[in-house]
């Protein structure tokens, strides 16, 4: 008799149910991977490049056209110049059809020309290098002017080979030198986190406070329960724009009423004054996302049992007594997932700081610094370096989230 | 000694008042466009007398109230009006002496004169900050979202004039919606709503056609991997938009996808496509796996019985993503921001940044922001119960 062993591998049933999910997978790993993980690399890849905004169209030759002259004197003249400044374009040619209607008399040594096309080998072109081609022709009569049109119409072909500064192998550490230089990356980092720390544990703090409010249920609590939504669900554009003109320095309503009010004498400048600034938008990050942290307790807290708390009522235990030490210890799970993960989103966010100061008024968070670099500075490898920094920075936390998300499964 | 009927009376009594006398110093101001403001030292002295006082029962915090009216309309009580119209005065005192002497009326209920207990001290505590807490959350929230719809039905003049005053001049007519027709004519918003529409839903579409296979396969299917896989979409769910923009935009400008609104659709959803697939795993998950093999059994492909059984019994989870998703897309501005030049091609969130210049009035601004709110909130109210669960599963994006 045979030794019942059990089954070494995966059978056939397992291997196909592990073909098919690969399969279902396979689109969407397709896509992400073409839309997350190839710009990642590329980020790391322009971190050490260096490389700004104006490269991104690599050097080429230009040519502009024209029929001058007229009789003895009629020619077609090409004006080329490199389109970059300092980078030379190599192997230049030139080539072009005239017209019906014209003929070459006499070209430009470099040229060759057979019946109507014309080609020219024009060899290199310095950084910011000019060079003319003239070429005598003779009209069989005609309309000049229509001729000129119609050389113009057929634009010359140019080629040309110029070194592409995204694709050699020309690296630099110069980017994170420049990032990391002086006490300006610093003061970054310290926004970033006055930034973070303090909007995530007040969106957290106000969430509870919210969430303990509308514990109850009383008529009305859907109603308010949706309106204290409102802030998170409306587009961060509108609102960020509302809070500006509010806030304006001159023709704010919030200004007019402290005025009136009589708690201040001058006008303030909410937005362009530090460190109000930076307060200011770090309260604009809790006024915005205390909903949600709201909605997650709020559904933890209705979930504890009952019976807990009637348990600790016949104990005696005091309102505040069966907060602390029985609703809290409760919410901890959900407060520690839900304070990771929104440490991870508030570091990461830019869209709100980008439009309440544009990081200006020492609010310039890391994410801001990219744009800043890449876009303001025009230095698309600084801008791409402090990425770097920051995709870094999110892996230490993520690490983080992971040990404590597999502690506090299911959210 | 707090844990006296007394003193706990008096110090709710000022505290509340005081938060009493500046919502009603803010809100008639807003209202009216006239000079209110709360006296900090009035509104403690009185409050304390008025928390006093309603310790002895209704009567006597009717009686307190309407001696605060008086005081009020004399001119030392809580909200001060300056030189206002007499109605003004008389309503914002009347609300004032109203919400104090009610909202301490709830508070004190119950309360002893004399000596508390512990329970009795926390619970009239907890009932003040209850009563705060509301008043508190809903001038956040509302002051904001009003704010933004007055401002965008007043003019120019009107605006400079008072910043304060948010009243509604109806003398206008239909002129108050100036703002609102000159943006859909002269400044083409129709056509952004309308973009930023079939983006979204396209968005929507294509999100749901990549994230409801995947997620099937990591909720159902074994294989090896699954943990890692599901592990990495969270991981890119966290990835900043910011970070990921950058080579995007280069990208993009290389292959002259930018400033186009094709490219927009094929970028959007690769955005929400973890998120949906984080969502509708854990959905998938929860369904009961005997109703699939059922299925299997009678001789069902797994791709029929997803289409035939899975779907049709996670319709409101696919509802409950969907409303997440668009309103991501709805909301997206970076991307929009960066790509987008051309304001042919523009969506919404990219046409009101395009507002956002010194020669356009801000009444215009905040008109275009209302658009753009307008919809999604209407669909938030209207389906709130689906949003809400989305919110919670879709657990965190910013």
């Amino acid at each position: 008799m045979t030794q019942a062993v059990p089954p070494k591998g995966a059978g056939p049933l397992a291997r196909r149910e592990a073909r098919l999910a690969w399969g279902l997978l396979l689109p969407t790993i397709a896509i992400v991977s073409a839309v997350v993980i190839v710009p990642l690399l590329s980020i790391f890849w322009i971190s050490f490049k260096p490389i700004g905004l104006a490269d991104l169209r690599p050097p080429a030759p230009v040519v502009r056209e024209s029929l001058r002259g007229e009789g003895e004197d009629l020619r077609l003249q090409y004006r080329l110049r490199n389109s970059s400044r300092d980078v030379a374009v190599t192997g230049v040619t030139l080539g072009d059809t005239l017209p019906e209607g014209l003929t070459v008399r006499a070209a430009d040594d470099r040229c060759e020309v057979t019946d109507a096309e014309i080609f020219c080998a024009l060899g290199d072109l310095e950084g910011g290098g000019r060079d003319e081609v003239e070429i005598l022709v003779a009209t069989a009569g005609g309309d000049i002017d229509a001729l000129g049109d119609l050389a113009e119409a057929s634009p010359p072909a140019l080629t040309g080979t110029a070194p592409n500064i995204l694709t050699n192998l020309d690296f630099t550490l110069e980017n994170f030198a420049r990032i990391f230089d002086g006490d300006e990356f610093w003061g970054v980092l310290g926004v970033t986190l006055f930034y973070t720390v303090f909007g995530t544990v007040g969106a957290l703090l106000f969430g509870l406070f919210a969430a303990l409010l509308l514990d109850t249920s009383f008529k009305g609590q859907g109603i308010l329960r949706g309106l204290y939504l409102f802030p998170y669900v409306a587009p961060v554009i509108a609102v960020a724009f509302t809070w500006i003109i509010l806030f304006d320095p001159f023709s704010g309503s919030a200004n007019a009423l402290l005025l009136r009010m009589g708690v201040t004498e001058n006008a303030i400048n909410f937005f362009g004054d530090r460190p109000l600034a930076l307060i200011m938008v770090t309260v604009f990050e809790i006024w915005r996302y205390f909903p949600l942290s709201f909605l997650f307790i709020l559904a933890r807290m209705q979930s504890i049992p009952e019976d807990m708390y009637e348990a600790a009522d016949m104990d005696g235990a005091s309102p505040f007594q069966k907060f602390w030490f029985l609703s809290l210890p409760q919410l901890m799970g959900i407060l520690s997932v839900l304070f990771l993960l929104r440490f991870i989103w508030t570091f990461n966010k830019f869209d709100d700081i980008f439009l309440l100061t544009g990081g200006n008024a020492g609010t310039r968070t890391l994410t801001v610094n990219v744009y800043e670099q890449a876009f303001a500075v025009s230095n698309i490898g600084a801008g791409a370096a402090v990425a770097v920094v920051i995709f870094g920075c999110l892996l230490i936390f993520s690490a983080f989230f992971f040990k404590v998300i597999s502690r506090e499964e299911g959210l | 000694m707090f844990h006296h009927g007394q003193v706990t009376g008096a110090i709710l009594g000022a505290l509340w008042t005081f938060v009493v006398a500046v919502t009603v110093a803010v809100a008639m101001s807003f209202l009216s466009g006239e000079a209110f403001r709360p006296s900090g030292l009035s509104s403690l002295i009185l409050g304390a007398a008025l928390g006093v006082a309603t310790l002895f029962g209704t009567g006597a915090a009717a009686a307190a109230a309407v001696v605060l009216v008086g005081i009020g309309i004399v001119g030392v009580g809580p909200v001060r009006g300056g030189d206002v119209a007499l109605v003004w005065a008389v309503v914002a005192h009347g609300v004032l002496a109203l919400g104090a002497a009610t909202g301490l009326r709830v508070m004190m209920r119950g309360l002893p004169t004399g000596r508390l207990t512990r329970h009795e001290f926390e619970a009239a505590v907890i009932r003040f900050l209850t009563g705060f807490g509301y008043v508190f959350f809903t001038a956040i929230v509302v002051i904001p979202f009003y704010v933004m719809v007055m401002t965008s039905l007043k003019n120019q003049q009107q605006l400079v004039q008072n910043p304060l005053d948010f009243s509604l001049d109806l003398s206008r007519g239909w002129a108050i919606f100036d703002s609102y027709v000159e943006l859909m004519t002269v400044f083409d918003f129709g056509s952004y709503l309308w973009t930023s529409f079939y983006v979204s839903v396209l968005t929507v579409l294509l999100t749901l056609a990549f994230s409801i296979p995947g997620a099937y396969a990591v909720a159902r299917l074994r294989f090896r991997g699954a943990a890692t896989f599901s592990r990495s979409i969270l991981l890119i769910y966290m990835v900043p938009m910011i970070v990921l923009a950058l080579p995007i935009y280069i990208g993009y400008s290389m292959v002259g996808l930018r400033n186009s609104v094709l490219g927009i659709v094929l970028i959007y959803p690769v955005t929400t496509v973890p998120v949906a697939l984080y969502m509708l795993q854990g959905y998938f998950r929860g369904l009961p796996a005997e109703v699939e093999e059922a299925g299997l059994m009678d001789g069902l492909s797994r791709l029929q019985v997803i289409w035939k059984i899975t779907l049709p019994l996670s319709l409101p989870a696919l509802a409950s993503v969907s409303l997440y998703v668009f309103m991501i897309a709805w909301n997206e501005f970076l991307l929009a921001f960066m790509l987008l030049d051309d304001p042919s091609k523009f969506t919404l969130t990219r046409g009101i940044a395009s507002l956002n210049s010194s020669e356009i009035p801000r009444q215009h601004l905040m008109a275009g922001s209302v658009i753009a709110t307008v919809p999604i909130m209407a669909i938030f109210l209207g389906l709130e119960r689906f949003m809400t669960r989305g919110l919670t599963a879709g657990s965190v994006k910013g």
